[in-house]
This record gives C-alpha cells, sequence and structure tokens, in this order.
C-alpha cells in the first residue's frame, strides 16, 4: 500500500509540474511587472501633488484623494517618507493631523513593517504642539504598537511616551495615552526586569491613577484601558476592586456602565476573596459583594448602565445562592407589616393541593409587624434587583434581565423554579421582543421546572398572540414543559385546539406539540382519554370527522400517551383504531408504533420492531446500499435494473421515515446519476461515425446536463454533507464533464476546456480503478495528444472506471422549503396599477438550510418568461429551532399592464457558490479556455413547490 | 449666612392641599396651590394671609409652581390667583394646563351647582387665572427673572406631571410633586439627573410600603375580576381616584383601560366591559395630544398601532346596569358617595355574586369608607337600609413611588438635605430616619405653618483668566485634580462680579503702574573681619544651606539668593559688628523671611 500512495504522490506532483508551475511562474511575473510601473508613479504623485498645493486646504484635498486609494506594500516606505517631509513643513494642524493618521492607516498595511517610522513618528510627536495632533499621532504609535507585538523594545518605547504625555491638558492625548497603554503595557510576568535597562512601569498603577481624573472621558479611558489589559491577559490586581467601586457613583454614565464591566471582571478574577462590608465587622466573599453592587445598579438612572448591569449579572455564576435568591424578593411591607407577594400566595394556593379556589377574605392582608430598625430600603444590595430589573420602563433593559435570569437558572435549579413566576409574568410584556425572550428563556430551563397550572393559564394565554413567531415558539416551550396535573393537560388541549381553529396555519405546530406533550405524560393524559374521545360505557358515539385537524390533533396526544401507557388502547373505540391505522400510516412521524392488543392485523408487525433492537428499516436501507455493490458484476441491463428498483426503494422509504429522508434521498440521488451515466454510454451512438450521431447526441448530453445538476444539488442542498462525500460527488461530476466532452468535443477544439475542470483533481484522495485514477495515469498522453485521441481515451476511461461507493455521512438532511403564504388558492387577482409595485406577503419555513441570508432567494416568473430573482434582508429570516429557519419578507411585484389577470410563479432557490468551496484556478484566466466555461460555478436550485399568484397590472386612469 | 426657608402651607404631615412656601436667595416661591378634600370650609384652601398679612401677594411671590393636575395640587388656583389676587407668573406643563381647567371648572360645578356654595371661584375666573399661566417643556430651564430659574423634569404620576428644580445662583431646591418610580402601562417612571441640590422636597404617601411588582398587582386585579365573572358575578370597579371628584380620572381611568384591555383577552376574560361615559373619549384626546409624556411602550408604537384603541370596552349606559350576566363596569366616583358608582353599587349590592373593587382610600363619612370597614348594613336617604351582600375588594394602583421609589430618587439626585411633605406624620417619621441613617442625609418633615431653615453655604463664583488656571495647572501634579490647592493671582470685584487673574493682567487693566515693594532688614552680626570677608562668609553659608536655590556671589561684593540682595556694611560706631542689609521684593516675602530669620542665628564659627 505504501508503495502504491509513493506512486500516487509522484503522479501528482507530475500533475503539478504540468498544470501549476508554469501559470504560477506566470502570475509571478505580472505581478511583479505591476509592482515596477506603480511603485515610483504612486509616491511621486503624491510628492508632486503635495509640492503643487498652494494652501493648506488644496493640501488637504490632495491627502484625502490620495487615501481613497490603496497603496502596495512596496511603496508604503516612500509613501511614508514624502508624508513625512511634508509633515515637518506643514504649519497648518489640520494637514498635519491628516498626514497623522494617514501614517497610521499606512502602518496596517499588510506586509509592511512599521518600526522604521516608529522614530520618525516618535520624533515629531516630541514637537508637536496641537493637542489634536497630538492625539492622532498617539493614535498612529498605538497602530504601529499593534503590528509589532513581539517587538518589546518598541512596546516599552512607546509606553514610555504614552507616560509622558499623561499629563497633557487636553483629554484627547490623555484618551489615547491611556489606550496605548492598555494596548500595550507590558505583562510583568512575561517581562525582564533587565530588558534594555528600562524598568518595567506599573502600568496598573499608572491607569489606575487616572480612575480619578478631571474629566469623564479620560475616566472612561482608563477603566477601559485595564479592562483591555485583562483582554490581553494581565491578571488585575484586587486593589483595583475599591478604586472600581468609587466609581460606581461617578456622575457620568459611561463611566459607570465601564466600572459595572471593571467590577465585573474583578469578581471573576478573586471570586472567593474576603472583602469587609462597610460599617459592619462582617466580611463577605467578593463575588457576593460584587454581585450586590452591579444589582444595585439595575436601578440605576441611565438606561445604559441598567442594560449593561442586568446583563452582566448573568455570568455570575459563582455567586451563593443566598443572594441569588434575594433578587427575586423585594421584601414587600405595606404600613410597616410583611406582606407576601402575590407569588408567595399564589404558590401556597396551588401546592397544598387545594383544587377549589377557595379565596378568603383579606389573605393579602399584611401579617406581621416589621421591625423599623430592621429594615434596610436601599443597602439591600441583591434585593428585588429582578424585580426592577423586570419591570424597567425601557424594553432592553428588560430583555437583559430576562437573559440573565435565563443564564442563572441554567446554572442553578433551585433558582429556576423562583424564577419561573417572574417569567410567565413576562409572557404578558407589551413588548414582543421581551414576550419571545422570555418564552426562549422559558424553554430553556424547561429541564428544572414543573408548571403550576395558574401558571400554565398565563403560557398558554399567550396562544392568542398575533404574532406567528411567538405562537411557535410557545409551541417549542409546551414540548418540552412539564405539566403537573390533569387539568393543566386538559387546559393545554383546549387552548391549543382554539389556537388551531383561530390560525389554521398552526397546524403541524400544534400537532407536533401535542405530540411531545402526550409522550411526556401518558398518566396524565389516561383519564382524560373518554372525555377527549367521546366515548359513552354504553352508548356508540358518532364517527368523528377524520379530516378534522382538531380531531387529528387530540388522536395525536392520545397516540403518544398510549405508546407508554398499555392500558389506554382498551378505552378506545373501534373506529379510533381505524384511525390509528391510518394515521400511522399518513401521519408516520406524529404517530408512534403501538402495541395494540388484539389487533393481529397491526400488532404482528409492530411488535416485532419493537422486539428487534435494530431499527428494521436502517436495516433496509443498509441492505438495500450493499446490493448495489455487485453493480459492478452485473451486465449492463442487470445494473439498470437493480439501480432502478433501488432508487424506488430508497425514494419510499425516504416517504415513510421521515428520519431517514435525507439519508434516503441523497443515496437515490446519487444512484440515479449512476444510472444516467450507465444510460448514457449504452447509447448506440458510440458505434457510429462521428457526423452521423449529431442528433442523437441528444440523450447523452441531457444525462451529461442532468448528472451535473444533480451533483449541485447532492452538494448545496444537503447539509452534514463531509468532504468524503463531497470528493465522491465531485468525482461524479468530472464524469458528467468528461461524457460532456466526449459528446461536443469532437467538434469543438481541443480538451483545454475540459482539463481546465480538472482542478480539483487534486483534492481527490487515491480512488482505486476509478476514473481519476485512471485519469491521472493517462496525464501525459492526455497532454500530448489530439483531441480525437482524447475523446477516444476518455471514452474508454469512462467505461471502464468502477462504480464508486458512496460512504453514508453520519447526519444528512435536505433542505427544504415549504412556501405557507401566499397559499396559491385564491381566485382574487391582486390587482394594482402597473408600473407602479404591489408588494406580496412571502412567509416560508425552511428545512436544514445553511446560512439562509446568504443563501436563499425569492424568485418569480412571470408569464412571458420573464423571471426575477429577490434576496430577502438578512432581518427577514428567523431561528426558531435548530435546524429550521423562517423567512418572512415581502417581495415587489411590477408589469406592465395585461389584459387579463394571470398567474406568476413564486419560489425559493437555495443559490450556491463552488468558488467558496474549491479554490480558484487562476491560471486557466484569460487563456485559450472558451468564454462558457465558468471556473467558479455560481446557480441557483430550486428547493420549494412553486406557488402561482394571480395577479392584474391594470393600466394606469388618466 | 445664606439660608433656605421652607414653610408647608398644607401637606405637611399631611396628605391634602399641597402649598409649600420656599425662600431660597432671597426669592420666594410657592409650590401647588392645592385644595384639601377632606373639608368643606375655609380649611379646604390653603391660609394665604401667612404669606402677606397686607400687601399684594404679587410683591412677595416670585412666582407659583403648580406639579400636576390633581386638584390636591392646583385647586386653590383660582381662588389664590383671582380672590386672594396674584398676578404673577404661574408654571406648568404642557399637559397640565390643558386638564388642569377641566377639572377645576368641574370641581367648581360640584361645589356650586350641587353644594351651593356661594363665594366660590366662577367660571371666568377660572379662564383668567389659566391666562396667567406659563407652559414649559420637559428639561426646559425657564428664566423666571434674571436670577431665579426654573426646569422640569418628568414624574411619571400622572399625564404632564412634573418634579422642578428651583435654582438661584449655586443654591437650588428640588420639589417632586407626586412621583411614580416604576413605570406603568401608560407612563414611564420619574427621572432626575444628579443635579445636588441644597434640599430635596419629597412626597412619601407610600413611606412605610414596598409594594409587590406591577405584574403581580395587575394579574391579581385581573383575577379578583376573573372569579366573579366567573362565577356570573358583576363587578364594580369603582372610582378612578382617591378625591370626591373625578378628579383623578386620566391617568388612573388609562392605566386600568389599557391593562384590563390589554390583558383582558389573554387571561381569557370574555365580558363586557363598559366604561363610564365620555371618560375614554378624552382620555383618548389627551394621550394622543401628549404622546411624549407617554412611556416608551406608546412612544415606540403609536405610529403602526393605536393603544388608544379599545376593542373591548364599550360607553356604558344606566340601563345596562340591569342586564344579565357578568360585566365589568369602571364607574365614578371612588368613594361611592353620590352618582354613577353609588347607583350601580345600591343595584348590585344585594347580590354575593357581585363584587366592588375599591381602589384608593376613602374619605371618612362616606359609603366606600363604611363598606371598606366592614359595615355590612348601609343607612341609605329615605331610611332605606341596603344590605351589603356583594364582596368588597381593596386595589392599591396608586402612582405613588413607595418607600424604595423615595429612597432610589433621594440617591439619583443626592441632594444636601431631604424635606418630607404630603404623607402622614407617622409614616414620615420612619422614613425619616431610614433616609438619615441610610443615606446620611439630614431630613426635616415640618408640620403645616412650621418653618425649616436649612442655612447654605453661600459659594461665590469667581472666574479665573484662561492664562492663569494654564499657568498654575502646569505646575501641579494632573491626577489630584479634586484637591484643593493654592494658586496666586489677584482678584478683581467689578460690577458686582469676580475675576480672578494674574497680577500684571491686573494691572494693565486699572491702569496702574507696577510699585516695586520691597522689605529690607538689618541684620547685626558679630564679626570682626572685614564687610567683604563678611560677605564672603554669608555666601558660603548659604549656599551650603539653600542648595535648591541660585546663591551668587556678585563682584560688588553683596550676595544674592535668588532676587534677594544682602549687603554687608559695617557701621561706623561698632567695629565688632557688621549690619547685613537683607532686602527682598513682596513676591518673594516667604524666601526673605526664612533667610533673615536663618541670618538671624547667626553665622557658623569660621573654621579659622
Amino acid at each position: 500500500a505504501k508503495l502504491h500512495l509513493k506512486k500516487i504522490k509522484k503522479k501528482r506532483e507530475n500533475f503539478r509540474s504540468y498544470f501549476l508551475y508554469p501559470s504560477q511562474q506566470q502570475q509571478e511575473e505580472i505581478a511583479t511587472k505591476k509592482l515596477r510601473l506603480t511603485k515610483p508613479s504612486k509616491s511621486a504623485a503624491l510628492h508632486i501633488d503635495l509640492c503643487k498645493a498652494t494652501s493648506p486646504a488644496d493640501a488637504l484635498q490632495y491627502l484625502l484623494q490620495f487615501a481613497r486609494k490603496p497603496v502596495e506594500a512596496e511603496s508604503v516606505e516612500g509613501v511614508v517618507r514624502i508624508l513625512l517631509e511634508h509633515y515637518y513643513k506643514e504649519n497648518d494642524p489640520s494637514v498635519r493631523l491628516k498626514i497623522a493618521s494617514l501614517l497610521g492607516l499606512l502602518s496596517k498595511t499588510t506586509g509592511f513593517s512599521p518600526d522604521c517610522i516608529m522614530d520618525d513618528a516618535i520624533n515629531i510627536l516630541q514637537n508637536e504642539k496641537s493637542h489634536q495632533v497630538l492625539a492622532q499621532l498617539l493614535d498612529t504609535l498605538l497602530a504601529i504598537g499593534t503590528k509589532l507585538p513581539e517587538n518589546q523594545a518598541i512596546q516599552m518605547r512607546l509606553v514610555d511616551v504614552a507616560c509622558k504625555h499623561l499629563t497633557d491638558t487636553s483629554h484627547g492625548v490623555r484618551n489615547k495615552c491611556l489606550q496605548l497603554l492598555g494596548n500595550l503595557g507590558s505583562l510583568e510576568k512575561t517581562v525582564t526586569k533587565d530588558a534594555e535597562g528600562l524598568a518595567t512601569r506599573d502600568v496598573q498603577k499608572i491607569i489606575g491613577d487616572y480612575f480619578s481624573d478631571q474629566d469623564p472621558r479620560v475616566r472612561t479611558a482608563a477603566i477601559k484601558a485595564m479592562l483591555q489589559l485583562h483582554e490581553r491577559g494581565l491578571k488585575l490586581h484586587q486593589t483595583i476592586y475599591n478604586q472600581a467601586c468609587k466609581l460606581l457613583s461617578d456622575d457620568y454614565e459611561q463611566v459607570r456602565s465601564a466600572a459595572v464591566q471593571l467590577i465585573w471582571v474583578v469578581s471573576q478574577l478573586y471570586p472567593e476573596s474576603i472583602v469587609p462590608i462597610p460599617s459592619s465587622n462582617e466580611e463577605i466573599r467578593l463575588v457576593d459583594d460584587a454581585f450586590g453592587k452591579i444589582c444595585h445598579m439595575v436601578s440605576d438612572g441611565s438606561w445604559v448602565v441598567r442594560v449593561q448591569a442586568a446583563k452582566l449579572l448573568g455570568s455570575m455564576e459563582q455567586v451563593s445562592s443566598h443572594f441569588l435568591e434575594q433578587t427575586l424578593d423585594k421584601k414587600l411591607m405595606s404600613d410597616l407589616r410583611r406582606k407576601r407577594t402575590a407569588h408567595e400566595r399564589a404558590k401556597e394556593l396551588y401546592s397544598s393541593g387545594e383544587f377549589s379556589s377557595g379565596r378568603k377574605w383579606g389573605d393579602d392582608a399584611p401579617k406581621e409587624e416589621v421591625d423599623t430598625g430592621a429594615v434596610n430600603l436601599i443597602e439591600s444590595g441583591a434585593c428585588g434587583a429582578f424585580v426592577h430589573g423586570l419591570e424597567d420602563e425601557m424594553y432592553e433593559v428588560r430583555i437583559a434581565a430576562v437573559e440573565a435570569l435565563c443564564m442563572l437558572a441554567q446554572s442553578s435549579p433551585s433558582f429556576a423554579e423562583k424564577c419561573l413566576d417572574f417569567l410567565v409574568d413576562m409572557f404578558n410584556d407589551e413588548i414582543e421582543e421581551v414576550r419571545l425572550q422570555s418564552i426562549h428563556t422559558m424553554r430553556k430551563i424547561s429541564n428544572n421546572i414543573t408548571l403550576r397550572e395558574d401558571q400554565l393559564d398565563t403560557v398558554l394565554a399567550v396562544l392568542e398572540d398575533s404574532s406567528r413567531d411567538i405562537r411557535e415558539a410557545l409551541h417549542e416551550l409546551l414540548c418540552c414543559t412539564n405539566v403537573s396535573t390533569k387539568e393543566g393537560i386538559h387546559l393545554a388541549l383546549v387552548e391549543l385546539l382554539k389556537n388551531l381553529t383561530k390560525y389554521p396555519t398552526d397546524r403541524d405546530s400544534i400537532w407536533k406539540c401535542l405530540k411531545f406533550l402526550g409522550s411526556r405524560h401518558p398518566t396524565l393524559v389516561l383519564p382524560l382519554v373518554p372525555e377527549l374521545l367521546s366515548t359513552h360505557p354504553f352508548f356508540d358515539t358518532a364517527e368523528p370527522d377524520m379530516d378534522d385537524p382538531a380531531y387529528i390533533a387530540v388522536l395525536v396526544l392520545i397516540f403518544n400517551a398510549a405508546k407508554t401507557c398499555p392500558t389506554m388502547p382498551a378505552l378506545f373505540s373501534d373506529h379510533t383504531f381505524r384511525h390509528y391505522a391510518y394515521l400511522r400510516d399518513s401521519l408516520s412521524h406524529l404517530v408512534p408504533a403501538l402495541r395494540l392488543p388484539g389487533r393481529k392485523l397491526v400488532s404482528s408487525a409492530v411488535s416485532s420492531t419493537i422486539i428487534s433492537q435494530e431499527d428494521p428499516s436502517q436495516q433496509f436501507l443498509q441492505q438495500s446500499l450493499e446490493r448495489v455493490y455487485s453493480l459492478q458484476h452485473l451486465d449492463p441491463q442487470g445494473a439498470q435494473e437493480l439501480l432502478e428498483f433501488t432508487i424506488r426503494d430508497l425514494q419510499r422509504l425516504g416517504e415513510l421515515q421521515s428520519e431517514l429522508a435525507g439519508v434516503a434521498d441523497f443515496s437515490a440521488t446519487y444512484l440515479r446519476c449512476q444510472l444516467l451515466l450507465i444510460k448514457a454510454l449504452q447509447e448506440k451512438l458510440w458505434n457510429v461515425a462521428a457526423p452521423l450521431y449529431l442528433k442523437q447526441s441528444d440523450l447523452a448530453s441531457a444525462a451529461a446536463k442532468q448528472i451535473m445538476e444533480e451533483t449541485y444539488k447532492m452538494e448545496f442542498m444537503y447539509s452534514g454533507v463531509e468532504n468524503k462525500q463531497v470528493v465522491i460527488i465531485h468525482h461524479m461530476r468530472l464524469q458528467a464533464k468528461a461524457l460532456q466532452l466526449i459528446v461536443t468535443a469532437r467538434t469543438t477544439r481541443g480538451c483545454g476546456m475540459f482539463l481546465s475542470k480538472m482542478y480539483f483533481i487534486t483534492d481527490l484522495p487515491h480512488l482505486q480503478d476509478s476514473f481519476v485514477d485512471k485519469l491521472l495515469d493517462l496525464m501525459p498522453r492526455l497532454m500530448t495528444s489530439k483531441p480525437a485521441e482524447v475523446v477516444k481515451i476518455l471514452q474508454t476511461m469512462l467505461r471502464q472506471s468502477a462504480f464508486l461507493h458512496l460512504p453514508l455521512p453520519e447526519q444528512i438532511h435536505k433542505a427544504s422549503a415549504t412556501i405557507i403564504e401566499p397559499a396559491g388558492e385564491s381566485d382574487n387577482p391582486l390587482r394594482f396599477t402597473s408600473g407602479l409595485v404591489v408588494s406580496l406577503d412571502v412567509d416560508a419555513t425552511l428545512e436544514h438550510v445553511q446560512d439562509p441570508q446568504n443563501t436563499v432567494k425569492v424568485q418569480v416568473l412571470y408569464p412571458d418568461g420573464q423571471a426575477q430573482m429577490i434576496h430577502p434582508k438578512p432581518a427577514d429570516f428567523r431561528n426558531p429551532g435548530p435546524g429550521r429557519h423562517r423567512l418572512i419578507t415581502q417581495v415587489y411585484l411590477s408589469h406592465t399592464a395585461w389584459t387579463e389577470p394571470c398567474q406568476v410563479e413564486v419560489r425559493l432557490l437555495l443559490s450556491y457558490n463552488s468558488s467558496a468551496r474549491i479554490p480558484k484556478c487562476p491560471w486557466m484566466e484569460g487563456g485559450e479556455v472558451s468564454p462558457q466555461v465558468e471556473t467558479s460555478i455560481e446557480g441557483t436550485i430550486p428547493f420549494s413547490k412553486p406557488v402561482k399568484v394571480y395577479i392584474m397590472p391594470k393600466p394606469a386612469r388618466r | 449666612m445664606p439660608e433656605i426657608r421652607v414653610t408647608p402651607l398644607g401637606a405637611g404631615q399631611d396628605v391634602g392641599r399641597s402649598c409649600i412656601l420656599v425662600s431660597i436667595a432671597g426669592k420666594n416661591v410657592m409650590l401647588d396651590c392645592g385644595m384639601h378634600m377632606g373639608f368643606n370650609d375655609d380649611r379646604r384652601f390653603p391660609d394665604f394671609s401667612y404669606i402677606t398679612q397686607n400687601g399684594r401677594l404679587t410683591d412677595f411671590l416670585d412666582c407659583v409652581i403648580i406639579s400636576h393636575f390633581h386638584l390636591d395640587h392646583c385647586g386653590a388656583l383660582p381662588y389664590f390667583s383671582e380672590m386672594v389676587g396674584y398676578d404673577g407668573p404661574i408654571y406648568m406643563t404642557h399637559p397640565t394646563q390643558a386638564i388642569c381647567p377641566i377639572l377645576l371648572e368641574d370641581y367648581r360645578k360640584i361645589a356650586v351647582d350641587k353644594k351651593g356654595e356661594a363665594n366660590f371661584f366662577t367660571s371666568q375666573m377660572i379662564k383668567d387665572c389659566m391666562k396667567k399661566v406659563v407652559a414649559v417643556h420637559l428639561h426646559q430651564t425657564v428664566q423666571v427673572d434674571d436670577e431665579l430659574e426654573i426646569k422640569a423634569y418628568y414624574a411619571g404620576h400622572v399625564l404632564g406631571a412634573a418634579m422642578f428644580q428651583i435654582k438661584v445662583g449655586s443654591e437650588s431646591v428640588v420639589y417632586t410633586g407626586d412621583y411614580n418610580m416604576t413605570p406603568d402601562r401608560h407612563l414611564g417612571a420619574a427621572w432626575i439627573d444628579k443635579c445636588r441640590p441644597n434640599l430635596l422636597i419629597t412626597e412619601s404617601t407610600y413611606a412605610t410600603t414596598i409594594r409587590d411588582s406591577k405584574r403581580c398587582r395587575e394579574r391579581d386585579f385581573l383575577k379578583k375580576v376573573h372569579e366573579t365573572v366567573e362565577r356570573g358575578g358583576k363587578v364594580a370597579a369603582a372610582g378612578l381616584g382617591r378625591g370626591p371628584f373625578w378628579e383623578a380620572w386620566l391617568p388612573l381611568a388609562w392605566g386600568r383601560v389599557v391593562g384590563v384591555t390589554w390583558l383582558s383577552p389573554r387571561m381569557n376574560l370574555k365580558v363586557p366591559i363598559y366604561f363610564s361615559t365620555g371618560l375614554t373619549e378624552k382620555a383618548n384626546h389627551y394621550y394622543k395630544l401628549f404622546i411624549p409624556w407617554t412611556n416608551q411602550k406608546i412612544r415606540k408604537t403609536f405610529v403602526q398601532r393605536n393603544m388608544f384603541e379599545f376593542k373591548h370596552i364599550k360607553a356604558f349606559d344606566r340601563a345596562f346596569a340591569d342586564n344579565p350576566g357578568p360585566m365589568v363596569v369602571f364607574a365614578t366616583p371612588g368613594m361611592l358617595h353620590a352618582g354613577q358608582s353609588l347607583q350601580i353599587f345600591r343595584k348590585w349590592a344585594g347580590n354575593e355574586k357581585n363584587m366592588v373593587i375599591m381602589p384608593g382610600y376613602c374619605v371618612q363619612g362616606t359609603v366606600g369608607h363604611k363598606i371598606l370597614s366592614g359595615q355590612r348594613k348601609l343607612e341609605m336617604e329615605g331610611r332605606q337600609v341596603l344590605e351589603v351582600k356583594m364582596q368588597v375588594e381593596y386595589m392599591s394602583f396608586s402612582a405613588h413611588a413607595d418607600a424604595k421609589g423615595i429612597m432610589q430618587l433621594v440617591g439619583q439626585a443626592e441632594p444636601e438635605s431631604v424635606l418630607l411633605v404630603h404623607g402622614e406624620a407617622k409614616k414620615m417619621e420612619f422614613l425619616k430616619q431610614k433616609i438619615e441613617q441610610e443615606l446620611r442625609v439630614s431630613c426635616y418633615m415640618p408640620a403645616n405653618g412650621e418653618t425649616v431653615t436649612l442655612p447654605t453655604s453661600l459659594s461665590i463664583p469667581v472666574g479665573i483668566s484662561l492664562g492663569l488656571l494654564k499657568r498654575e495647572m502646569a505646575q501641579g501634579l494632573l491626577p489630584e485634580a479634586k484637591k484643593p490647592r493654592l494658586l496666586h493671582g489677584t482678584l478683581i470685584m467689578k460690577d458686582s462680579n469676580f475675576r480672578l487673574v494674574s497680577s500684571e493682567q491686573a494691572l494693565k487693566e486699572l491702569g496702574l503702574a507696577e510699585h516695586q515693594l520691597r522689605f529690607t532688614c538689618r541684620v547685626h552680626l558679630h564679626d570682626t573681619r572685614k564687610e567683604q570677608e563678611t560677605a564672603l562668609r554669608v555666601y558660603s553659608h548659604l549656599k551650603s544651606i539653600l542648595k535648591d536655590h541660585c546663591v551668587q556671589h556678585l563682584p560688588d561684593g553683596s550676595v544674592t539668593v535668588e532676587s534677594i540682595l544682602i549687603q554687608a556694611a559695617a557701621p561706623s560706631e561698632d567695629p565688632g559688628t557688621k549690619v547685613l542689609l537683607v532686602s527682598w521684593t513682596y513676591q518673594d516675602e516667604e524666601l526673605g523671611s526664612f533667610l533673615t530669620s536663618l541670618l538671624k542665628k547667626g553665622l557658623p564659627q569660621a573654621p579659622s
């Protein structure tokens, strides 16, 4: 095997030397030529321009123009010299400012090492008087410093410069100095003290001094610099904590906002340190103290700070549970007497198992007296922080608070239990985003919680919401919710059915929701069955309508519950069993296999599946695919037949088992390609002389074309496709191209076109007996031979090449899309004045589409054949669940006047761009390649059923 | 010593009749001019004769500020301006200006037409009074005169409610009026910047209460309604305010209407909801007019969706009360002493399925107060006895800040001291103690007519020339900017303003020639040597001690230390002593006096 590998390698090298090197050399030549041309011209032009400039305004204009064009790395230095030269002469600060900023920009050029201009920059810095220019120069130094992260000597020097200018009177200069310190300040541990005799400065101390600067902007910059130090891995001292705490009461919101961040950082660094509580002898953990302080900031005067504080609370997981739970407790009192919250009362009422809502007079009346001395109104720290955050005026704060609640609840089950009431209350928020966020949050923590009936009541009320996003999010939530009582289940069912009648489009989502609801709560569903199926012990009831979505919904719930509840089928009436059989077949993804006693018809097949551990359909899939392995040994006719029925089997399997649909479709497509290839090669045309088969070649070229299309589909429409599959797909495409070439090439000139398509050969691993393998073997011959020969060689190679087995990936899903709206059923045309636009609402669900923002397009086909492609905005895509997306967008239609209404087709396309996956081959550009050949293949695959919309553009009235 | 004097004429340790006099730096301002709902005699209005016994109020008061349109804050305004006589400016916000006359007219009607009071202000008086009003915008600084300026902040209590900052020079007072720190369905939360006033006058209605979250309260309310409706009962949510008049209708009504319409479909409330006639229309009108005064939600969405359209709410007609089946009615007035709410109450009281919800507290003697205190048999007019079987509920929906909210506002404004008004004495006591303990701010709670005098430290602003400032800044180290620092300069007082300039500039400005002021001092030394030698010895001595200074020995025999000249002379009478003449300018006073004291100690013995 080793020997073989070597052979392959060698082959490849040969191949490279043939194809890659000449062209690369050529390319380099071109590049260097270009540089030689531009280098003098660029800087010279600038020099001339600057000399020509009569006034500062002129010079500024020239510089601005100059800045618009990029500069090559090689010419940067020349340009810099000219700029510096001009800088020394220039009196006008605005021009100097521009030059300084240009220096900074230029030093960022990739491939240019800016250490050569640093000396000059520091030099001009020392003579500069204008504060603005100074600030800009420091910015330039920052750019230089960040470009040279390894050079410690330079960094030390820059830090020195920054320290020197820290005492400048202008806040801008001080800001920049602090920024410089934050970005370049040395990390003590890595720097050896003897480095160039410069004692390492305590950057932290220097920055810390500016926490009390008179200018709020400088204070902010100081805190930011400190945070920057932290980001770069410098461990901040704990002493900063006290300084930062003082800044929390700063007058300016940006200072407070940054200080909150700093406190958070310190609390994460030293969570277990002990800090004293002022004005008492007690001590607490630092993280708890910081938590209390940040909680306090949730009621800050500025909403920016509130958002910041609320966000950070979520990531403080080390905080003690005692403090955490305080955030939900506002310690109510009324007239100095302790009062229980409505939440506490509700909990007591429902958890005591009392079902009657026997309210007593004044059960919310205040209870015991509060000791006036013990009540703490402000310094109670964490008390009620979330209560405040969740009822904040600004929805930004509320969202941040909900997010924080989510994160904390995920890490602490007991907190999750406690915050539930508050989350449920947020379902009634006025702003949709907040409602949606809280529903998502609840879903995320649903493992830790069980909903009480009263909470469920509030939750279910949201099903009335007019926003589809919210309803679907709620369905998702209900899928993974635990309900405590059978009344709860009943309530949920009733509300979902109401939802179904109000919004019929939610059908699938509701069915799915009920499926999970049923399988999660079999024992709670059991007592409800007679009522739900409206069976009667003595009388037969009317058979419900099988097409009623509501009835199906009920059945889905019951059947899924029955799966783990063997006693349930006894309660079914005859027609229920019939309906089961029907639904099991038509909605197999919603209705599980049941063991139904006494029902031989169903049970015989089903029971065996339960006994055998392995999934039979999976087995079947494997068997059918293995069958195809023997393809090689069959005669063409037999191979065709085998492929045909395997494809049929796979398609049927995909329809039946939704989980296997992706795999089945994927393999079926591949087999179809193979089938097409075999068929094409079986054509009679190969035996006919060249001039005669021109007419007959239709089938072969059509096959080639179809194989290409299918391979693109395989490559781009399935998620989870791995590299090894891609290679096989490419191989198939290569074969298709070879076929195409054979069909057309005899009459056209040469094989360059075909060879150009083989750029990806180098990516292909060794594939024994494959087309590529042979191709590589024969490459030297191909390069030299005439077109006619090439075709002949290729033809034999195609015939001889073996069928490659397609390994199946772990998880594969076919991208699919369903257009929900427009439904395409309306007979009323959409009327609008011709020449103007009409907007059409498009609502579609996308499954397993990767990066839909960039790939999914909407296509509108007009009856006159005109096609219009619309790129939806990124914001139009929602992500309701993993692997699922929703597109809600508006499409604008317009056309000239028609005499009568006609239908336009709307469908979704999946666009692909193969250049993203395969490196472009540059050497073929502009060569002998004919223009039809695409180097980066772009295209679209329709992946939804088209929907017809009736429209009628009317002529404009005059 | 300058001082701020505050005298509440009303609302001192009391709720109602808000009227507070503030004297600040010679300016007199009256904050609010309200009536008291508990009285029907002279006590209902503040005693304006306290302000000035004889003479016109206009001469005494610089301006009047009205915080919001509730009658206990503006009810006495026409009486004060037209009947007692005040012609100065009255400041209030635009919504207050729009709604205030409606409520005043309503009040007048009830007092004159229904109760038949004489000597009450007339409609014309209300109009005349409103002509004196100057409307202000939020955060707009209004110059009342050259020195007095006022500025309004958002208070969130009702539509147009504002807190006012009154500022004269460097002294300032903030008056909160009534405010709410938790936003509700239609209004935002009160907000003030860190203005650090000398005094913050705050209401303290709920000084001893920490309230449940507003969502809980809302849900609680709806749940109570829900349960009754499920029983098939009718709900009367009585009153939309505390007062005997429907003074508070607008904002409270609004909050509840929005809350109910918003929540009712979500809470599966599917019964007719009625509303006292005319109320919704008026509320709509004013809320649409003053969108910027509402909260973020309404501000954000009013373009797309009209919050003011109620699908679920219908106007109430008297005949509806007899309709069968459950219903919810919002009716006025709140204390069930007259009008629609009383009629409904009488109709529904007999049925135990029904419920009445009382939203505020009720004045003694009213039906509302009686039923809230648990009385079940009421004697109505005409000796009828009405047995109350219906449920009675109390809901606190008040738009006032609770104890935590008050503390929060005090924390936001950072005042030097706090003064509590508009609350009960006992509750104030608690809050006062808390404020002093936790915020370490002195706190006052004067009764009506009691004057609090607050000494303030007068700060006089002095302008400094930029050149001087920069020169001084360049000498010092920057980061310690907040420490006091010594600075040399000349203070020029001209036209009652102060400027600090460098002495050169001061001379130039005043057209004065610079006088050299030199101090000279003779120091006697026992030294028998010659003058030159003495001088030399002095030189070497000083050189060794004053290492930081420039000590020179000039060719003429004198010694200079910086600009200080030292000459040695021999007095003719005594050859054993030499006299050192030390001379310095007044700028070098410090060094000069140091030198003389040094020289007086004598020179060290020469190691001869």
